[in-house]
């Protein structure tokens, strides 16, 4: 069969769709906490024995609202789960390769998605110790916590 | 031929408010307001619920797969899902499936959940990639027309036809300020209705801000049963009579063919053996983008000839204690949270048979009601419910 590809004609677009996101009832409580305080909060489900951070209005398992039982935890936790991103994309919040790791902080019963910095890449284990170390400049999202770094 | 495995009925649904402010809560926490309230009206909790259908409109909140974020406030955890975006009719296409979902026995008990919050997006930039990049997608103006308007004007003559707009504008407000849930309620007069209308700002020919649907944030949840379930349930149901949806997408030519509404109402009425839609059914929930549609719709829907349709709105016939209610919760010309809005208009006219419509409950029994959902290039999704369940 004959190529036909040098006569196929290809339109190159380009949209800009730009957008709000409303943090909510709970997600601007634990931001505001985070950058004003640099208190980590939670909210606990007595039903269920479990505390959830990031907070969420109800529990994911029995679909109480969680609204008003908020708990701190502490800054600094165990690593359960880590990634190493090796490869560079635009809106990456650092130069790769850095580690994504999942945090359990002292006191929740969820892991949350951080960076971690401990040196060299190859420190980054699961089951190590770890703190958070927060931003000097205040800011409007979960990078009030700048990175997470080896107790 | 036997078009049903089994009977499916309504037998609760709740909304959030309807607003175009709604900073305090995020999506999912907004949606939670009409789960709770579905499930209570249903007087069921989450462990009844077999299947979450979740729609909305693609790219409007800029979200990739919120049916996945917002498991959190619907109370999917461990349910079966399936997400569902058909542009406008997204709400009534949530319908259509909860029906045939339960109908076919694959599942007893859906929740249906229509969402939007327009505040957070940008509606024309997401409508806009509904045009084709070759041919349509630079030339793409947004959702706004002035042909519904000039339709009725060139049929009725201008003054005939703005004044009966307006007017069907002013009775869906009344309405809508029935409506505690309703987003624009303006307490509009109907002595005013001509220098409401000169003072309304112009979007696009004779259509004015005044005639067209709000943007809104809310969500509409309805919940879908099998007859073992309503019966096990003790439920207060309104069942699914049956359903037709209509697309033409290639073209959008006005008048010149036949129209989507009239189309759906055809078949969905020699189906039901309709033969007079204003006597044998009580109440219509129209999906009216615009007061002008809503004018120009409401004789297709009804296999209308002529001013008759003009006649109805001018005789106060559409109100909710006329002979043949329309909207009385207000329609979407008062409120539009778009994945909702279709969605919105069933669970109404559900309310309307189950008799739960509270300050807005239209005074004579509702035995059958219907309602509309329109999208795309003029889409409709017809919906028919009854009070008695259908052999
Ligand atoms: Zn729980």
């Amino acid at each position: 069969m004959k190529d036909q590809s040098n006569h196929a004609f290809v339109i190159e677009g380009k949209m800009a769709l730009p957008y709000q996101y409303f943090a909510g009832a709970v997600g601007s409580k634990f931001i505001v906490a985070l950058r004003d305080e640099k208190k980590i909060l939670g909210v606990r489900c007595e039903h269920c024995n479990k505390t959830w951070v990031p907070p969420r209005q109800t529990c994911e398992h029995c679909f109480a609202p969680l609204t008003d039982h908020w708990v701190e935890v502490q800054p600094a936790g165990v690593v359960t789960n880590f990634t190493v991103v090796r490869y560079a994309e635009p809106y990456q919040p650092q130069e790769p390769p850095y580690v994504l790791a999942l945090i359990k902080l002292d006191g929740a019963d969820s892991a949350l998605t951080h960076l971690l910095d401990c040196g060299d890449i190859q420190n980054a284990r699961i089951g190590m110790r770890v703190r958070a170390v927060f931003s000097d400049t205040p800011k409007d999202n979960i990078l009030n916590i700048a990175r997470f770094i080896p107790e | 031929m036997k078009r049903k495995n089994r009977n499916v009925a309504i037998i609760g649904s709740g909304m959030s408010r309807f607003s175009s402010h709604r900073e305090e809560v995020n999506q999912p926490e907004m949606i939670h307001e009409a789960v709770v309230e579905a499930l209570e009206d249903a007087n069921l909790t989450l462990d009844d619920i077999d299947c979450v259908l979740h729609g909305n409109m693609e790219l409007f909140e800029m979200v990739h797969q919120p049916d996945m974020w917002h498991v959190l406030g619907d109370g999917g955890w461990g349910k079966s899902g399936v997400r569902l975006t058909t542009g406008g009719t997204t709400g009534a296409t949530l319908a259509c499936a909860a029906d045939n979902l339960v109908a076919s026995g694959l599942h007893d008990v859906i929740l249906a959940i229509g969402f939007e919050k327009l505040q957070e997006g940008h509606t024309t930039g997401g409508i806009t990639n509904m045009a084709d990049p070759l041919w349509g997608r630079s030339l793409q103006t947004g959702a706004l027309t002035g042909l519904g308007a000039q339709k009725v004007i060139d049929e009725f003559g201008e003054e005939r036809a703005r004044i009966a707009a307006m007017k069907y504008r002013t009775i869906m407000d009344e309405h809508a300020m029935k409506n505690i849930k309703a987003h624009r309620r303006l307490r509009l007069e109907r002595q005013y209705i001509k220098e409401t209308a000169d003072n309304s700002p112009p979007l696009a020919g004779e259509l004015r801000m005044i005639h067209m649907c709000s943007q809104s944030d809310g969500a509409c949840a309805v919940i879908f049963a099998s007859e073992e379930k309503v019966k096990a349930f003790k439920a207060n149901p309104a069942w699914v009579v049956d359903h037709e949806t209509v697309h033409r997408e290639e073209t959008m030519i006005f008048g010149s063919q036949k129209s989507t509404q009239r189309a759906a109402a055809e078949k969905l009425f020699a189906r039901a053996g309709i033969k007079n839609p204003r006597k044998e059914i009580d109440l219509f929930e129209m999906y009216d983008p615009s007061a002008w549609w809503g004018v120009d719709w409401l004789r297709d829907f009804l296999l209308l000839e002529g001013d008759e349709a003009l006649k109805m709105i001018e005789n106060d016939e559409i109100t909710i204690e006329g002979a043949f209610p329309v909207n009385p919760s207000g329609g979407v010309v008062a409120s539009n949270p778009i994945g909702a809005t279709a969605l919105v208009r069933v669970a109404e006219a559900a309310m309307q048979i189950r008799g739960t419509a509270g300050n807005h409950q239209v005074p004579k029994t509702v035995r059958r009601a219907m309602a509309s959902g329109f999208g795309g290039t003029l889409w409709t999704v017809l919906m028919l419910l009854s009070k008695e369940k259908p052999e």
